[in-house]
C-alpha cells in the first residue's frame, strides 16, 4: 500500500511517507525518499496487538503493538486499505499452526550439520557434570524417559540417591501437574542443592508417604544440614485458597524436618495486568514527571521485580551462607519457580553469568524444565488470559543486577534484549511449544534452528568490557544489598522505550569500551611486531634506530565515532505550547534491522531471504560508524534547518 | 546569550528610554530576539505590584517573550529536603517509594530547568536568534538557565578548564548569592529565609547531561560531588560571600586560597577527569522526557548505597582507557 505514513510518537507533524508492505512472515514499511531509503521490519510473530483508530482527515491511523514493545503508529490513506491491512494482520499474527510460523521457513542459509552442531552449543548433561553430579548423594534418573510419569518434565531428571522409582512416581502423584521435586542446582562446596517442583495436592489434610520421603531424600542428600527450606513463592492468601480446590502447601507437621517459608509473587494475571500498566505509561504523550512516576508505582512494575529478586536472594543465601537445600514451589512449578531458581542460580554461580552459562540456565531452568512459551509469549493464538510477561520479569532482574555489579557478568544489555526479542520472535525454534515433549514431537531440531548458536556466532557484540574473570564481583556469590534498596531498582528504558531511542543516552559506553578494547590489542599487536623488528635489526646493525613511539591521539582517533552520531545532535520538542522544532527523530526500529536495502529478492513474500535481515540482529546499536577511520559515516543531523521552523516562528 | 535582572516597570507602567535603547541595538535589521522569564506569565505581571515586571511589548517590539516558571527559594529548598528524607527513610517499601520521590518534586525541578536552557539553546543554535535570560533578581533560576545553555551549545564549556571559567562566569562572578544559599543543606533545623540549593540543582543538570552523553564532559562526577561540598563548606575562599563586591570587601583574594589552585594540579586533576571524554565539537541535546532524567544517586544516596562495586567498574573503565 503506498503513501502511507508512519508516525511518531510524540509529534504527530513528523510523520514520514512511504510504502507498506506485508510478506508472509514480517510487516515492511519503506520510506520514500531519495537515498537513505529506510526500513522498518516487523515479524508477525512480534505483533501483540493491532488497533485501528477512528478516521481523520490524513486517513485511518493503525497502531501495532509488539512484544518486543516497538510501537508503530500507521496512517494509511484509504479506509478500505485500512481495514484489508487490520484483518491480514489480525490473521498473520494469530497463527493457528506451528507450521505457520517463521522458524520453519528462516534459512540462515547452513548446511545439515552446522544446524545440528547449532542444537548442540548447550548440553545439559555437560552442565550437570560441571555441577557435580552424578555423585554420591544425587543420581540421574530415567523414570520420565517416555514422559510417563510428568509429560512436562524432561526425559532425565536428577533425584537424590535415596529417591527410587516407586518414590518418584508416587511423589508425582501428589504434586500438581505430577511436577515431582527435581534438582535445579546442585552446589558442590557444600552439598546444599535448589530443588523445584509444583505445588503438593494436600488440600486440608491429605497426606502421601512418597512424597514425603521425595523431601526427606533431599534432606538426607545435604549431610550438612538436618533441614530443608520449602519455599511457597506464592502470597499466604493465595496458597490457602488452593487447598480447598484440592492443592496447597506442605505441612509442617507432616513433613518431618522442613521450615516453611512463604514469599509473595503475585501470579501471571496481577503480572500481565503490571506490564499493561507500565506501557500505557510509556505510550503517555510529553508525561511530566509526576506522571511518570506515579504511573510506574501504580502499576507496581518494580514492587514485582523486587519480589522476584529478593526471593532470589532468600534462596541463595540458604544454600551458600546457611549450606541448607531449598525445595521451590508455586502453583504449577513452571513460572515463579523457573524465575526464582534461576535468579538464585545466577547470584549463586559465576558460570551462569558468562554468556555460555546464561544460556545453558535458561536452557535447564526453562527449556526443560516446561516452561510454558507458547502459551505465555503466544506462538500460536491461545487464550489470553495465559499471556504473561514472566521470563521477561527474569531478564530484567538480570539487567537490574548489572546495574548493580557492571563488573560481574561477560555480558551486557544487548544480550539480554536480543534473546528478549527472539522469544517472541519465534525466528528459531528455542522457544516453541510448551515443553521438551513437544519439541520433540515436532523435531524442532532437524527443523529449525538454535538462537544460542546464532548468538555464540556473534559473540562480539555482546560482550561486556567491563567484565573480569578475576575481580570481586565475578568470583563466588553476588550480594545485593538488601536494605535500604527500593532507588536501586530502575526503570528499564533500554528495553521498554527500546525504540525510542532519543529516550536514552546517546553515546555508549560499552561500545566505546569495546572499540578502545580493540584498538588496545591491534596496537600491542603491533609493538609486538615492532619490537621484533629492532631486535633483528640491531642485530643486524649497530644500534642506531629509533623506534617511533605509536603516540595515538586517542580522543582524535575517536572524535569522529563520537560526533557522527546522528540522534545525539537533533533537539527534541522541548516546549509544548510553542510548537517548537519538532526535530526529533521518529521511532525507530533497531538500526540493524532495518537497515538492508530493498531488493526485488526480498519482495517475492513465499521465501524472502531473510538471513542479511536475521543478522542485522546482532549488529551494532547507535553507531553509524564503528571503524577509528571515520569511513562511511552518515552526516550529522546537526547541519540544516527544519522546514517546521515556520510552526514555530509564526505561532 | 544575555542576561539581566527584572526590569523595575511597576504599576505604572515606567519606561526606560536607555534600556530599550540598549535592547534595541542588540538586534540587526530585521532581526528577532526572545526574552526567557524564568517566572510564570502570572507572577512576572504580580511583581509590577513591588515595582518589578516585565518587558512591555510595544516597548520592546522585536523581542518575543517566553515565560517558563521554575521554582527558587523556599519551594525549591522545601522539595530539596523532602527529597534527603525520602533517601534516607530505610522503612519506606518499594509501594511507596516512587511517590514519595514524586511528592520531593525534585526530579520535576530538574526536568524544568533542562527544557528551559535547551530552548534558549534552540533559540540560539536553531533560529539563530539572540536571547535575554531573566527572572526577578537576575541571581538564581537566570544563571542555571545561562549556564546550562553554555554547556549545552559550547564544548569549550565542556572541558575541565572551560567549565570552572563557566563556573567563574556564570555563577561567581555574576554574583550568585553563595553565601546566603548554601548555608545549612537541607537537614538543618534552622530554615534561613534565603536558602536554596540552585547551585545543587545545576549541578544535578550537569550529571544528567553526563549520564547522556557520558563521553562528553572531560569531567567526571566526583569534581561535581567536590562542587557541591565546597559550596556549602570550604577550606578555599572561591564560594565564599555573596559577589564580588563581598568578596573585594573582605579581601578574599589576598587571604585564601582558590579552589581552583587546588584542582589544577596534575595529582588533583587526574582524580576528576573523565576517562571516557572525547572532544565532541557539536552541540549536546538532552532527552527531557522523565525516563531521561533519574535521580543522582552518587549525590543523594551517597552514603546510603553501596559503592565499592561502581568504584570497582570505574577502576577498570579507567584501566582499559589508559591501555
Amino acid at each position: 500500500v503506498e503513501n502511507v505514513r508512519l508516525l511518531d510518537r510524540l509529534s504527530s507533524r513528523r510523520a514520514v511517507l512511504g510504502t507498506l508492505y506485508l510478506t508472509a512472515t514480517h510487516v515492511i514499511f519503506v520510506e520514500n525518499g531519495s537515498e537513505t531509503r529506510k526500513e522498518t521490519w516487523v515479524l508477525h510473530s512480534q505483533i501483540s496487538s493491532i488497533e485501528k483508530q477512528a478516521t481523520t482527515a490524513t486517513g485511518c491511523p493503525l497502531l501495532i503493538r509488539c512484544k518486543n514493545f516497538q510501537v508503530i503508529q500507521l496512517v494509511i490513506p484509504q479506509e478500505r486499505d485500512c481495514h484489508d491491512i487490520y484483518i491480514s494482520l489480525i490473521r498473520l499474527a494469530r497463527p493457528v499452526k506451528y507450521e505457520e510460523l517463521y522458524c520453519f521457513s528462516f534459512n540462515p542459509k547452513l548446511d545439515k550439520e552446522e544446524r545440528e552442531q547449532g542444537w548442540k552449543l548447550v548440553d545439559l548433561n555437560e552442565e550437570y557434570n560441571r555441577m557435580g553430579v552424578p555423585n554420591t548423594y544425587w543420581q540421574i534418573s530415567d523414570v520420565n524417559r517416555d514422559y510417563g510419569v510428568c509429560d512436562s518434565y524432561p526425559t532425565e531428571v536428577y533425584v537424590p540417591k535415596s529417591a527410587n522409582a516407586h518414590i518418584i512416581v508416587g511423589s508425582s502423584k501428589f504434586r500438581s501437574r505430577r511436577r515431582f521435586p527435581a534438582l535445579s542446582y546442585y552446589c558442590k562446596g557444600n552439598n546444599a542443592s535448589i530443588c523445584r517442583s509444583s505445588q503438593p495436592l494436600s488440600g486440608f489434610s491429605a497426606r502421601c508417604l512418597e512424597d514425603e520421603q521425595m523431601l526427606q531424600a533431599i534432606r538426607k542428600a545435604n549431610p550438612g544440614s538436618d533441614f530443608v527450606y520449602v519455599v511457597d513463592t506464592r502470597p499466604k492468601l493465595n496458597a490457602m485458597a488452593n487447598r480447598a480446590a484440592g492443592k496447597g502447601y506442605e505441612n509442617e507437621d507432616n513433613y518431618s524436618n522442613i521450615k516453611f517459608q512463604f514469599i509473595g509473587i503475585e501470579n501471571i494475571h496481577v503480572m500481565r495486568n503490571s506490564l499493561q500498566k507500565m506501557l500505557e505509561v510509556c505510550e503517555l504523550k510529553s508525561p511530566s514527571m509526576s506522571d511518570f512516576l506515579w504511573g510506574l508505582e501504580n502499576s507496581g512494575w518494580l514492587k514485582h521485580i523486587k519480589a522476584i529478586m529478593d526471593a532470589g536472594i532468600f534462596i541463595a543465601k540458604a544454600v551458600a551462607e546457611e549450606g541448607v537445600s531449598v525445595l521451590v514451589h508455586c502453583s504449577d512449578g513452571w513460572d515463579r519457580t523457573a524465575q526464582v531458581c534461576s535468579v538464585a542460580s545466577l547470584l549463586l554461580d559465576p558460570y551462569y553469568r558468562t554468556m555460555k552459562g546464561f544460556m545453558v540456565l535458561i536452557e535447564k531452568d526453562w527449556v526443560s524444565f516446561g516452561h510454558k512459551f507458547n502459551h505465555r509469549y503466544g506462538n500460536l493464538d491461545g487464550d489470553p488470559k495465559e499471556i504473561s510477561p514472566v521470563i521477561d520479569q527474569f531478564i530484567e532482574c538480570v539487567w537490574q543486577l548489572m546495574e548493580q555489579f557492571p563488573c560481574a557478568f561477560e555480558f551486557n544489555e544487548r544480550f539480554l534484549i536480543h534473546i528478549q526479542h527472539h522469544i517472541y520472535s519465534c525466528q528459531f525454534g528455542n522457544f516453541l511449544c510448551n515443553s521438551q515433549k513437544e519439541r520433540r514431537e515436532l523435531k524442532i531440531k532437524e527443523r529449525t534452528y538454535s538462537l544460542w548458536a546464532h548468538l555464540w556466532k556473534n559473540r562480539a557484540d555482546y560482550v561486556n568490557p567491563l567484565y573480569r574473570s578475576d575481580n570481586s564481583q565475578t568470583q563466588g556469590t553476588l550480594h545485593p544489598q538488601i536494605a535500604p534498596c527500593n532507588f536501586l531498582y530502575k526503570f528499564w528504558s533500554g528495553m521498554y522505550n527500546r525504540f525510542e531511542k532519543g529516550l536514552h543516552p546517546r553515546q555508549s559506553v560499552t561500545d566505546y569500551l569495546m572499540a578502545v578494547k580493540e584498538e588496545t590489542q591491534q596496537l600491542e599487536e603491533e609493538l609486538e611486531v615492532l619490537q621484533e623488528r629492532l631486535a633483528n635489526l640491531q642485530k643486524s646493525q649497530s644500534g642506531d634506530n629509533k623506534v617511533k613511539s605509536k603516540q595515538q591521539d586517542r580522543s582524535k582517533q575517536f572524535g569522529l565515532y563520537t560526533s557522527n552520531n546522528s540522534l545525539a545532535n537533533t533537539p527534541q520538542e522541548y516546549s509544548n505550547d510553542l510548537k517548537s522544532f519538532p526535530s526529533r527523530s521518529p521511532s525507530q526500529g533497531d538500526e540493524e534491522d532495518s537497515a538492508l536495502i530493498l531488493t526485488q529478492d526480498n519482495l517475492k513474500s513465499s521465501d524472502p531471504d531473510l538471513s542479511a535481515n536475521s543478522d542485522q540482529e546482532s549488529g551494532v546499536e547507535d553507531l553509524s560508524c564503528r571503524s577509528p577511520s571515520g569511513g562511511g559515516c552518515l552526516p550529522s543531523e546537526d547541519s540544516g534547518k527544519d522546514s517546521d521552523e515556520a510552526v514555530f516562528l509564526a505561532g | 546569550l544575555l542576561r539581566s535582572s527584572q526590569p523595575l516597570t511597576g504599576p505604572n507602567r515606567r519606561r526606560c528610554r536607555e534600556d530599550e535603547q540598549l535592547l534595541g541595538t542588540l538586534l540587526d535589521e530585521g532581526e528577532r530576539g526572545f526574552i526567557i522569564d524564568t517566572r510564570s506569565a502570572q507572577a512576572a505581571k504580580q511583581a509590577r505590584m513591588s515595582g518589578g515586571g516585565t518587558e512591555p511589548k510595544s516597548c520592546y517590539p522585536r523581542w518575543r517573550r517566553l515565560h517558563r516558571a521554575l521554582d527558587r527559594g523556599r519551594p525549591l529548598q522545601e522539595s530539596f529536603i523532602r527529597l534527603v528524607e525520602a533517601c534516607g527513610d530505610a522503612s519506606l517499601s518499594m509501594d511507596r517509594w516512587l511517590s514519595r520521590l514524586d511528592g520531593s518534586r525534585w526530579l520535576g525541578h530538574v526536568k524544568a530547568a533542562l527544557s528551559t536552557a535547551c530552548l534558549a539553546a534552540q533559540c540560539l543554535d536553531r533560529e539563530g536568534c539572540k536571547v535575554l535570560v531573566h527572572g526577578a533578581e537576575g541571581t538564581d533560576t537566570t544563571l542555571l538557565v545561562t549556564a546550562l545553555a553554555q554547556l549545552i551549545l559550547d564544548p569549550a564549556c565542556r572541558t575541565l578548564e572551560g567549565f570552572q571559567g563557566l563556573l567563574e562566569r556564570e555563577w561567581i562572578q555574576a554574583g550568585h548569592p553563595f553565601h546566603l544559599r548554601c548555608a545549612r543543606s537541607a537537614s538543618s533545623h534552622a530554615r534561613g529565609k534565603q536558602e536554596a540549593p540552585l547551585f545543587l540543582l545545576f549541578l544535578d543538570c550537569v550529571w544528567q547531561l553526563s549520564r547522556q552523553f557520558p563521553l562528553s564532559l572531560e569531567f567526571g562526577e566526583q569534581l561535581l560531588l567536590t562542587l557541591f561540598d565546597n559550596a556549602y563548606a570550604s577550606a578555599y575562599g572561591t564560594f565564599l560571600c555573596n559577589n564580588e563586591k563581598e568578596r573585594s570587601l573582605c579581601k578574599v583574594k589576598e587571604s585564601t586560597h582558590s579552589l581552583w589552585a587546588w584542582l589544577d594540579q596534575p595529582e588533583e586533576r587526574q582524580k576528576y577527569l573523565n576517562p571516557l571524554y572525547s572532544h565532541n565539537p557539536l552541540v549536546i541535546w538532552p532527552s527531557v522526557e522523565p525516563q531521561s532524567i533519574q535521580l543522582w544517586q552518587g549525590l543523594f544516596l551517597r552514603w546510603i548505597r553501596p559503592s565499592q562495586h561502581l568504584d570497582e567498574a570505574w577502576a577498570e573503565i579507567q584501566r582499559l582507557v589508559e591501555g
